[in-house]
């Protein structure tokens, strides 16, 4: 399909894999292999069992009536945050811890912002008896405290990344160099990033969300396709998998909403899509935030697991050809539509979450509008910027 | 023939090549490190254009990046200074750098301001081969600029067969699958990765970097090379010693 990589693990003009030659063995060991694992009888089975069973999957697709009265549509909530860890972000641990024994792996690293990467990569490793280690931020190892305890509690060594900004953009950074100084260790890459086949990898992986929608709405109204799918995007892991099979389905609006932390054009923001260019960053050619010299940006937002300064090349693909359309919202747009949907609905959602609800308010909305929001986690983590906001 | 061409022409054995980080320790010290290298009997130099997520460098490197970047350095600023001692520099200079500086700068821009500098090598390390062949090949060509490939001890035969066919000056020969970094001893196995690829018989020169340190390390790494780059330990006696302890680093190297 056109939406799929080409063999050089090419979007359009984005993606391929910018990677030094130490690191190409590490990466064509994946690119041979991952297509054929994960399309293998053996692993379908497996992911679908632990998905259903250790996971609780299918996540529900809810009918949120009084968030739907209130603006005017029908809105569905696709329930990621009631998968275990909290979040979409297991369904891609799941999957490539399966692909990571397939390869005979027993050492895995993974990079993590906010911790909950972190946390379903030590969860599954965990699971599986394997050997895990997380490169943080030691800003977000500060800023995330209760993850990092969990991490440690699930057997994770946490190692701190003290280069540049501190934060996951450094992290990332020091976790590809440790691949390249240990190339037997299998780098558990935790978003639609990083150089080809990485971000097809885990597109493939977070699909079962949109997956199951197609059958979720259908049983609940007939419907083949919803008219509109919302979604947060920092690096682009929930979008994708909500966005996936629906691709190709061009009469069905895709909206890909980004933080915009205190505005667009505050200086203070995550707005990849906005204020981006195109370049290179963590081995893919994508939209990223840089300075005129190219130097990358660190950006801002209120979510942790938002403050990317690139996007995943399909996202910059869906970007570039319109066929997704890029919203944003604000730290307080998203902090407001976070108490929204506490207050009608009594779902707390994360942070990041919340940023895909805010963009509500700022649609057209049409009474016989069937839309389904990604609902990709869960606030627990987020109660203390939460409690603190609600005190201002 | 172009300048590192050259060098190879005039001697081929135990060539020292030295990398920093333009902007490091001070951003107006770049010609005075070329003039003291050069002086010092230096071969070949590389200038690092400091970037601000160098996956392919080790802390040392990285943290030189990171002050050259806090002293205001930039691709103008580094430009500027290399084409001032254009006519006065004797020693031929190699740009490192990665692939997000040379895209945001513009491409054609870029290789029109390496070819003003009278530079003509260039070293990107996160360049893979396959979009070198697509598409940076033609665009280097038409300005005269050559480029150096990378190969690791992982590297396949077939695939050191490849990158030898594309080479025109000299292949960077890394010594260890590490980042780079100051080690002080080279290994057996690195020893074997080295008579392996010189058994190969390669047409391309081979220049040994990454852990080259000290005297000791330079001199296996030119038993099985034609030379050897050091970077990091460099980069540590800068810090140390600044520019005045240039001299007496390369004297305890060549000795």
């Amino acid at each position: 399909m056109k939406y799929n990589p080409d063999e050089n693990g090419y979007y359009g003009q984005f993606g391929g894999a910018f990677i030094p030659e130490l690191l190409y063995p590490n990466v064509k060991e994946i690119e041979d292999n991952y297509i054929q694992i994960i399309e293998s009888e053996e692993f379908q089975e497996e992911y679908k069992a632990l998905l259903k069973d250790y996971v609780g999957r299918p996540s529900p697709l809810y009918l949120a009536k009084r968030l739907s009265e209130k603006y005017g549509a029908t809105i569905y909530l696709k329930r990621e945050d009631l998968n275990h860890t909290g979040a979409h972000k297991v369904n891609n641990t799941i999957g490539q811890i399966l692909i990571a024994k397939k390869l005979g792996k027993t050492n895995i690293i993974a990079e993590t912002g906010a911790g909950q990467h972190g946390v379903a990569t030590a969860t599954v490793c965990a699971l599986m008896g394997l050997d895990c280690t997380v490169f943080m931020g030691e800003v977000d190892i500060e800023r995330q405290a209760p993850n990092v305890a969990r991490m440690r509690m699930l057997g994770a060594k946490i190692i701190p990344a003290t280069s540049g900004s501190k934060t996951l953009k450094d992290a990332t950074n020091e976790a590809i160099r440790y691949w390249i100084q240990n190339p037997e260790t299998f780098y558990l890459i935790g978003s639609v990033v990083g150089p080809h086949p990485h971000p097809d990898m885990v597109a493939r992986l977070q699909a079962i969300i949109s997956e199951e929608m197609k059958w979720q709405l259908k049983e609940k109204t007939g419907k083949e396709n919803p008219d509109t799918i919302i979604a947060c995007v920092g690096g682009g892991s929930n979008a994708a998998g909500a966005f996936y099979h629906y691709l190709e389905d061009e009469e069905v609006e895709l909206i890909a909403v980004e933080a915009a932390g205190l505005g667009v054009d505050s200086g203070e923001s995550a707005a990849t899509s906005q204020l981006g260019e195109v370049g290179v960053i963590h081995g893919s050619k994508t939209i990223l935030m840089q300075d005129e010299y190219g130097q990358i940006v660190e950006p801002y937002s209120i979510s942790a697991g938002l403050d990317y300064p690139g996007v995943g090349p399909l996202h910059a693909f869906l970007h570039d050809t319109k066929r997704a359309k890029f919203m944003n919202a604000t730290d307080e747009e998203a902090l407001q539509a976070a108490y929204e949907l506490t207050k009608i609905e009594g779902i707390i959602p994360a942070l990041e979450t919340a940023h895909a609800l805010a963009v509500l308010p700022k649609m057209d909305l049409k009474p016989d509008q069937t839309i389904v929001i990604n609902l990709s986690g869960r606030g627990d983590k987020d109660l203390e910027t939460y409690i603190k906001h609600l005190e201002d | 023939m172009n300048s590192i061409q050259q060098i190879f022409q005039k001697q081929d054995q135990n060539l020292l090549s030295i990398f920093f980080t333009a902007g490091f320790p001070e951003l107006n010290q770049a010609a005075e490190i070329i003039d003291k290298l050069g002086r010092s009997g230096v071969d070949f130099i590389e200038v690092g254009l400091p970037f601000s997520d160098p996956l392919a460098d080790g802390p040392t490197i990285q943290h030189s990046s990171t002050i050259a970047l806090k002293n205001g350095m930039n691709l103008d600023i580094v430009f500027k200074q290399l084409e001032a001692i254009k006519d006065t520099n004797t020693t031929p200079l190699v740009l490192m750098g990665y692939i997000n500086q040379i895209i945001k700068y513009g491409e054609e821009a870029f290789c029109q301001k390496v070819v003003d500098c009278g530079i003509d090598t260039l070293i990107l390390p996160d360049l893979p081969m396959v979009e070198y062949e697509e598409h940076y090949r033609a665009l280097f060509k038409k300005y005269g600029l050559t480029n150096v490939f990378l190969i690791t001890p992982q590297t396949s035969e077939e695939r050191i067969r490849k990158i030898d066919e594309l080479t025109e000056s000299f292949i960077y020969m890394v010594a260890s699958s590490a980042i780079t970094g100051a080690k002080g001893e080279i290994s057996q196995q690195q020893i074997e990765y080295f008579e392996r690829i010189k058994s190969m018989n390669l047409q391309s020169k081979l220049i040994i970097g990454f852990g080259i340190s000290d005297h000791k390390t330079f001199s296996k790494a030119c038993e099985y090379g034609n030379g050897a780059i050091i970077g990091s330990a460099f980069i540590k006696s800068l810090d140390q010693k600044g520019v005045a302890g240039i001299e007496g680093f390369i004297q305890t190297i060549k000795r």
